[in-house]
């Protein structure tokens, strides 16, 4: 799977949980929660969804590591080599 | 014979729009059954049935607005069902001593041979264009409903349904209405709040670092989709404390009114601005997963304005949860005729002071804002104490 494919994964289960924001205008860097005003619950369910889609469990401890839509794809990218 | 009315979903409703009907003349309907769909300043709530039984008559017309309290329909009771009914009702009335009144009764039993005063042209007039009478308050003599009376709830009819055509031509639309009648809906009840409860506040900050250790160790063990959050650890220590400090889960109705079920109001935010808060039924009887997975499925409802009519109706104390990374502490308006709010603000590590130590802990500032015509600051603070108690001992939650 390539960066593209995650990014829209990404993406798509980004807008399933705040359907009212645009994801794909987030700057690599940004804070995803802060900039789409999502709650503990909301990040929860993004991570289920990650989970459903790519297979793959985020835990907890790492969530300090995918704060950022960059961050986010460098660590997914690992993970699923 | 029973009737089904127009239910209150909170002290902010005067009516609803019945919008469609599940159910027709002679179905066989289930306590917990959806009867119908209205439409509410809180969203299309699924409006569910309390009695199992038969649909004898449907009262009131799709797209009709009325106020609460109007019978929707007539439900012929099973018979065996309304004998157990009566039992369990008188057992509960022996088992709880402490005087329980509901404000908001959803279902009416009545007389059968209900008399309806109209007089002879009224009648006519009514039947002549769909209008179900035995709805009506009349204002004639002695109550009785008149010709003007009908032709008043004509003309109501067809504005609301004018209004209704007019109204929903978009689904953008349509979310901005919702979104404009909940922040409506919210402005009248915590006016109303702010104008009558003479509020106290009080505040405990509670160390959460054995609660979250306890959480940390049981998501481990959790596939991704079973994973808690602190909301449902937090939501299961009120319930318990409730148990010790029963005053704080009440409602204010002519004076303190305890509830002897621990029916926990959750606030949820609206992504498009305004707030609804769905209730966590008997959550001093569910395990901390139960709660985890009610939040799951009532918090994306929530949002999505589709509740039922139970979710938004019975809650007797109200928990307002900042969340990760928001403000430190909440101080809340309660919500009429309820006497609580509890306030959680952000968990964030901070200085600790603990046996004459120093060291960091994530802690959480705790807020009590209580009605003080019913319970006094002395009531509160042993509240708040219970809940400190509980949230150290996180394996006996």
């Amino acid at each position: 799977m390539n960066k593209e494919e995650i990014e829209k994964i990404i993406f798509n289960s980004l807008k399933q949980i705040a359907p009212d924001t645009e994801p794909s205008k987030l700057s690599p860097d940004e804070n995803i929660r802060e900039t789409l005003g999502i709650d503990s619950f909301d990040f929860l369910q993004f991570i289920v969804s990650l989970d459903e889609k790519l297979n793959l469990e985020i835990p907890e401890q790492d969530y300090g590591k995918i704060t950022t839509l960059n961050s986010l794809i460098i660590y997914l990218t690992q993970k699923i080599k | 014979m029973i009737e089904f009315v127009m239910p209150s979903l909170g002290a902010d409703m005067e009516d609803g729009i019945l919008v469609e009907w599940h159910k027709k003349k002679g179905d066989a309907i289930k306590r917990g059954d959806i009867i119908a769909d209205v439409e509410t300043q809180k969203g299309l709530i699924e409006i569910e049935v309390f009695e199992d039984g038969v649909i004898e008559k449907l009262l009131i017309e799709p797209d009709t607005k009325v106020p609460v309290g109007t019978p929707l329909a007539l439900i012929n009771p099973t018979n065996k069902k309304a004998e157990t009914i009566i039992s369990t009702d008188a057992q509960k009335e022996a088992s709880h001593p402490i005087a329980e009144k509901e404000i908001t009764p959803t279902l009416n039993a009545v007389g059968v041979n209900k008399k309806i005063k109209i007089s002879p042209l009224a009648k006519r007039v009514a039947t002549e264009n769909n209008i179900n009478f035995s709805t009506l308050l009349g204002s004639g003599e002695n109550g009785a409903i008149t010709k003007e009376d009908v032709e008043k709830a004509i003309a109501q009819k067809q504005k609301s349904l004018a209004n209704h055509e007019a109204s929903g031509t978009t689904t953008e639309d349509k979310t901005k209405n919702a979104s404009n009648s909940i922040r409506a809906a919210v402005a009248a009840a915590m006016s109303k709040s702010n104008r009558e409860i003479p509020h106290y506040y009080l505040e405990k900050t509670i160390d959460m670092t054995k609660a979250l250790a306890w959480m940390n160790r049981a998501n481990k063990e959790r596939s991704v989709k079973q994973r808690l959050l602190p909301a449902a650890l937090l939501i299961k220590a009120v319930a318990i404390s409730l148990r010790e400090v029963p005053e704080l889960n009440a409602i204010w109705d002519n004076g303190l009114q305890i509830k002897s079920d621990i029916n926990i109001g959750f606030v949820v935010s609206l992504r498009g601005g305004g707030i609804i808060v769905p209730a966590i039924h008997a959550a001093n009887l569910k395990t901390i997963d139960e709660i985890m997975s009610m939040l799951n499925d009532i918090i994306p409802r929530a949002k999505a304005l589709k509740l039922r009519s139970s979710e938004l109706s019975d809650s007797s104390i109200t928990i307002t949860s900042i969340g990760e990374g928001g403000a430190d502490s909440v101080y809340g308006i309660i919500y009429p005729p309820q006497v609580a709010i509890i306030g959680f603000g952000n968990i964030s590590e901070q200085p600790f002071a603990e046996n004459g130590m120093l060291g960091i802990h994530p802690l959480v500032h705790v807020t009590l804002a209580a009605d003080h015509r019913a319970i006094d600051g002395l009531t509160g603070s042993r509240f708040l104490t219970v809940l400190n108690t509980h949230l150290q001992n996180p394996e006996s939650l």
